[in-house]
């Protein structure tokens, strides 16, 4: 991570002089580590289920067979491909997580605008709905609306996408009621340019940095989320591969066929810190 | 989740001799608003466990009832007679009022599956859930703030530096991984933590660790932040100009204001640690309020699940309460922009 603006900003004295040019600054070089990490990734899961179509494929007599040539990750204690439970499990965690952000951030998008434009009592509604959620852990709304269906994904993707709509909400209508009561908006709507124009030019140019970050943060724990209800055994249910279930079903034989446990964790980690590289800034999340 | 960092304060608070007692206001005013949240997520929670159970495929009598006399000797008569004692076959809506009229007197219910009373077994679940949650929280903050402490001294030296890698490593790990890691290395390998359990005094060693890790990479970082820039502040100068000990300029002027930051960011990772809890104690089968709403969701034990969620929604409230009290303690400047959280 970079604080090194921070750094030079809080030491006392003479701010320390980079030795190397200035593309290859501490940040640029950790989010260009970071973006290549998880373009690797991100082509493994595009890519992975297309080489190894069958996740599912089991030939019971070669049972934790070791890495080879053919299986680069060997074989799990059911005789299926490790390598393609894992691409498929990636695919899996990255598509949900894409989805759930989305939904969470659309829907917070939206009820904060319309919390900040309207006011009154859509406000305090919303804001009232708000105060409530956000004493809910994520985890907890996980668990509880994922107990709807044994694990079915369009559940898990409801209760992901409620546990996180509260943030994306909170702050974009902290930030568009300052943008709306501004000079800059008054003048719009004296002009009568419609609340498109204003939407367009004035809220979305200031909301959509803070969004970007917030979503990559929402990607990375929905990632989470999801692996931790696997592994707790409360999320997708067998024999769909999941990062999370994976673990807790290789962790048994982890003196046998150690790679079944560190695939799925290597991936998982490399996962989360390919997204906290990717922010330039350390924010306080 | 943003944080808005406290200012450094004004120097005159830092001339005063005893912090002013919060008046009164200010403590009804939190109080009152954390009470309307507590009553929302009650009636929020109560309500969504309800309906999703409601929801739920295939017929609840017979899990129960798989539930209370295993597997093979589940029959129709058997989920008959169970669904008629619990009442399971009247309209939804007169057992959502039932559900919500028995939680108003503070009856929980029976397990459905062990018979029960849950709120005594609420009772257990919850303290030890305290007491994981508690030892946990005061680890990482003495290792947080004495770790965000050695940092900030030489901001941008070696274990600064350090500590920023310790943060990111803590960050990138999840819990579950952490806690595995954990168990592989004492109790795998060195032999010298047991992995599981409850009861011996070293059971909570793992379990505390995991949870403390995290937590105090988070706490590290926002001490040494907080820190540097006090150090830099007027009121640090000056005292310093005015002669007073560095030990004591360090004492009665960095350290109280640090507290100010470090408390209120306490109450943002609230959540974090209420959802450590139910992870790890999932992990260790630590026998807590996580653990107890994981199998409760498992064996859909309606009554169950709802009172380990509310006691744990039910945390997090009552802790933000006490770090916006212990907030306004500590610090007595007139506040006139809420707290995020």
């Amino acid at each position: 991570m970079t604080n090194g603006v921070a750094m030079q900003e809080l030491s006392p004295g003479p701010a320390r002089v980079s030795q190397r040019p200035q593309w290859l600054a501490d940040g640029t070089a950790t989010q260009l580590i970071s973006a290549a990490l998880l373009a690797g990734l991100v082509a493994f899961a595009v890519a992975g289920p297309l080489v190894w179509p069958d996740h599912a494929l089991q030939d019971l007599s070669r049972f934790l067979e070791p890495p080879g040539p053919a299986e680069p990750l060997g074989r799990d204690h059911l005789g299926r491909s490790v390598i393609a439970r894992l691409a498929h499990a990636a695919q899996l965690s990255l598509v949900m997580a894409v989805l759930c952000v989305s939904a969470a951030l659309l829907f917070g998008t939206l009820a904060g605008i319309a919390a900040a434009w309207r006011g009154g009592w859509v406000d305090s509604v919303l804001h009232g709905l708000s105060e409530v959620f956000i004493a809910l852990p994520a985890l907890l709304v996980v668990l509880v609306v994922s107990a709807i269906a044994n694990g079915d994904l369009w559940t898990l993707c409801l209760g992901l996408a409620l546990s996180q709509w509260v943030e994306y909400f909170r702050m974009v209508r902290a930030r568009s009621g300052l943008v709306l009561a501004g000079p800059a908006v008054e003048s719009a709507g004296l002009l009568q340019l419609g609340p498109v124009h204003i939407v367009r030019r004035h809220l979305f140019p200031e909301l959509r940095p803070l969004l970007t970050t917030m979503a990559t943060f929402g990607v990375g724990s929905s990632i989470l989320a999801l692996s931790t209800l696997g592994f707790v055994g409360i999320g997708v249910r067998p024999p769909t591969p999941e990062l999370g279930l994976m673990i807790t079903e290789a962790f048994p034989f982890y003196h046998e066929a150690p790679w079944m446990a560190l695939a799925p964790v290597l991936v998982l980690t490399t996962i989360l810190i390919g997204l906290l590289g990717l922010r330039s800034k350390e924010s306080r999340a | 989740m943003t944080l808005s960092t406290a200012k450094p304060r004004a120097s005159n608070s830092a001339l005063r001799r005893f912090a002013v007692p919060p008046a009164l206001a200010a403590t009804a005013s939190v109080l009152g608003r954390r009470a309307i949240q507590a009553a929302g997520v009650v009636l929020l929670v109560s309500t969504a466990c309800f309906a999703i159970v409601q929801s739920l495929p295939g017929d609840i009598a017979f899990r129960i009832a798989a539930g209370r006399y295993g597997y093979d000797q589940v029959t129709a008569a058997s989920a008959d007679s169970v669904r008629a004692e619990l009442g399971l076959d009247r309209p939804v809506w007169l057992q959502l009022v039932d559900w919500l009229a028995g939680l108003a007197s503070l009856d929980l219910g029976n397990s459905l599956v062990t018979g029960a009373s849950v709120a005594g077994e609420l009772g257990l679940h919850l303290a030890s859930s305290l007491q994981l949650a508690v030892a946990a929280l005061v680890l990482a903050l003495i290792v947080g703030a004495t770790v965000g402490a050695l940092a900030a001294a030489r901001p941008g030296g070696i274990l600064d530096r350090l500590t920023t890698v310790w943060v990111s490593a803590a960050r990138a790990l999840p819990p579950f991984l952490l806690g595995l890691a954990l168990i592989l290395l004492f109790s795998v390998h060195l032999g010298v933590l047991p992995a599981a359990g409850h009861g011996e005094a070293n059971n909570i060693v793992l379990p505390a660790a995991t949870l403390a890790v995290g937590l105090s990479g988070l706490f590290a970082r926002v001490t040494r932040d907080a820190m540097a820039q006090i150090r830099q502040s007027d009121y640090v100068r000056f005292a310093a100009t005015k002669g007073i000990g560095s030990w004591l300029v360090f004492l009665r002027h960095v350290c109280r204001n640090t507290g100010v930051t470090l408390i209120a960011y306490v109450g943002v990772q609230v959540l974090v640690l209420i959802e450590g809890v139910v992870v790890v104690e999932s992990l260790f089968a630590w026998p807590g309020l996580g653990h107890a709403l994981v199998h409760a969701i498992f064996w859909r034990d309606i009554p169950m699940i709802q009172a380990a969620a509310l006691a744990l929604a039910l945390m997090v409230v009552a802790m933000n309460t006490v770090v916006d009290l212990a907030t306004a303690a500590v610090d007595p400047r007139p506040r006139h922009k809420e707290a995020v959280l």
